[in-house]
């Protein structure tokens, strides 16, 4: 598997005052391939964002490696690579359609200006083509081009988003809780036309969310994040079948089910830990996991195979 | 198609506030006596008139004359050109230097940001009117020195207002997608923030300019700056004073009317400019 994106040892910290460190994230190890669609799941604050501003290049990492079809894009500066062919190849669709759009542009200067940026396409027909065609695709109607974007829905917000990362045919789209700021009614439209979006052009996803059941409509491989680490991941039929780390059992058993109404479902106990200057050896989980043991407290689990593309970071999985 | 919107904004602007109306007359009155004065006015502003000295408004003179029998609704007239030229002047020049340094002290932060901060702070640490007399003292009277040291006191006000303007969108979701659609750091700056801050920046500038054109008026009035006998409202104040006393009161009634409706009419505008200006009030 030759992998389009790959991250290597991962570390994103900030300062937290009183010289605390937050480890937003920490130490992840990521690979998406082409043309795959990877669903990223993990409660609010777990570092999700982060990991998507990281990956994205957007924010520059602590420590570790991002590659992009081979090369590594963290040994380049961020203005450097803002100027590079690669900066194209890996687009982001933020949580907030409404606050990534520029108040005081029209939605066609959105969607066109990186695709003069980055495609270098300054012909004003050749451009119009383009945005037109983004716009096509996302089912934006063309009269709604000429626009602000106070004058436009939350949905028709989020398919400019949309249509502006897919404009300039990036080979990874990272969807950063695509649908999270939307009605329950839009939600459903948006997640539609991602999934056909991915099938005609052929992008590779990486999906972000806190709704397990979502991603699991989508994605063939779902990586479960906690606290700054990744706890398991695995194909999305074995994680949802068999999941290892408890923590992905929670999320599971949390999902409502009618077939399951009345049984006893596992709640998570107890606060979560600090992200600000945590134990390296102790695990993440320690304190809300229902398989809490001493050997928990004196010892990182790290990812274990448990069976074909299948890892999971717990000592009792 | 653009004008008929511009003209939906405008009678939007100006529907929602009548003062904004009234201030736009005065706006366009004053716009026309520096423009034209010289050629409107009834009298040289110049010409003094031994017969003539002191005369109370009537129908020859409809403000009066002064010591030296000179018109003074010639001389008010003439003298806009001179008042608001140095006030604008001053105020487009804060304006864009302001908006650069704040700009970038706000983008950029650390070095830049502390330095630029530091001589905003040392600006800021004098009494302002002293400060700009002692510009104009050491400069030497000049109306180019009186629109440097009205800037130069402006300045901050203009620097900080930017920098905390562009500080708030540094880090907003607009400003990331631009950077990740290939924009560089000026292009960031120049293309997607500042079209957002220049709506509160032209309401800030409107509010200043009162303050300017009293700024400019005041180092004349204290005899730094324009000298007699230019027709100026600071000066004809001035040289009116004297005759407070003995009741001549037209001689400095008129020309500081003038400068408080010039003020007035930018301080009202300021509020209307806020209207028009507003991307989330475009039609
Ligand atoms: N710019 C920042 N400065 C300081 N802390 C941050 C910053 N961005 C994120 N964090 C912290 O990092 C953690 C992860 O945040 P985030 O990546 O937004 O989580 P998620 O997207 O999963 O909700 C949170 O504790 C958040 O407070
Ligand atoms: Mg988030």
């Amino acid at each position: 598997m030759s992998a389009l994106l790959e991250a290597r040892g991962l570390h994103k910290h900030y300062p937290a005052g009183r010289g605390g460190v937050l480890h937003a994230v920490d130490g992840v190890d990521l690979e998406v391939a082409a043309g795959e669609c990877v669903g990223l799941v993990g409660e609010s604050g777990c570092g999700k964002s982060t990991l998507v501003r990281l990956l994205a290049r957007l924010i520059d990492p602590t420590s570790g490696r991002i590659l992009l079809a081979g090369a590594d894009t963290t040994a380049v500066s961020q203005a450097r690579f803002v100027t590079m062919p690669q900066r194209a190849q890996i687009q982001v669709v933020f949580q907030d359609p409404s606050e990534s759009l520029n108040p005081s542009f029209r939605v066609f200067r959105s969607i066109a200006d990186p695709l003069r940026r980055l495609l270098g396409i300054h012909d004003p027909t050749r451009l119009a083509a383009r945005v037109h065609r983004a716009a096509d695709l996302v089912g934006l109607p063309r009269e709604l081009i000429a626009r602000y974007p106070h004058q436009l829905s939350g949905g028709q917000r989020a398919r400019v988003g949309i249509a502006r990362a897919i404009a300039v045919e990036p080979a990874l789209l990272i969807l950063d809780e695509p649908t999270s700021a939307l009605d329950v009614s839009v939600q459903a439209v948006i997640l539609r036309l991602l999934a056909d979006l991915r099938t005609r052009l052929g992008m590779s996803y990486l999906f972000v969310s806190h709704d397990l059941n979502v991603v699991r409509l989508l994605c063939s491989r779902i990586v479960v994040m906690y606290l700054g680490r990744v706890v398991e991941m695995a194909p999305t039929e074995a994680l949802f079948t068999a999941p290892r780390h408890p923590y992905t059992q929670a999320l599971l058993a949390a999902i409502p089910d009618p077939a399951r109404r009345g049984e006893r479902r596992l709640r998570l106990e107890g606060a979560p830990r600090s992200p600000i200057d945590p134990d390296p050896d102790v695990c993440r989980f320690h304190g809300r996991c229902p398989a809490s043991s001493e050997r928990c407290a004196t010892a990182m689990p790290q990812l274990r195979p448990f069976g074909e593309n299948h890892l999971a970071a717990c000592h009792f999985a | 198609m653009r004008a008929m919107v511009l003209g939906r904004n405008l009678s939007h602007a100006f529907g929602a506030n009548r003062l904004t109306l009234v201030a736009a007359a005065i706006l366009l009155l004053l716009l026309l006596c520096a423009a034209f004065g010289q050629f409107l006015v009834p009298y040289d502003p110049l010409m003094t008139d031994g017969t003539a000295k002191l005369m109370a408004p009537g129908a020859a003179h409809m403000f009066g004359t002064d010591a030296l029998g000179r018109d003074i609704f010639s001389r008010i007239v003439v003298a806009a050109r001179l008042d608001l030229g140095m006030a604008i002047s001053a105020v487009a020049l804060s304006f864009v230097l302001g908006l650069t340094l704040g700009a970038i002290a706000g983008y950029f932060g650390g070095l830049a940001d502390r330095v630029i901060g530091r001589v905003m702070d040392t600006i800021m640490a004098f009494p302002l009117f002293v400060l700009a007399m002692g510009i104009v003292a050491a400069l030497g009277n000049s109306v180019l020195n009186i629109i440097i040291a009205t800037m130069i006191i402006n300045l901050p006000f203009y620097c900080r207002f930017a920098r905390a303007e562009v500080n708030v969108r540094r880090e907003t979701g607009y400003v990331e997608a631009a950077r990740m659609g290939g924009n560089r750091a000026p292009a960031v700056l120049v293309n997607h923030i500042v079209p957002n801050i220049l709506p509160p920046m032209m309401v800030q500038a409107s509010l200043n300019m009162g303050w300017a054109i009293l700024n400019a008026a005041g180092l004349s009035f204290i005899g730094l700056g324009v000298r007699p006998p230019t027709p100026e409202w600071g000066i004809m104040v001035s040289e009116g004073a004297s005759f407070i006393i003995s009741g001549e009161w037209w001689t400095f009634v008129f020309p500081g009317a003038a400068l408080v409706l010039a003020v007035f009419c930018f301080n009202l505008l300021g509020d209307g400019l806020r209207d028009l200006l507003d991307p989330r009030r475009r039609i």
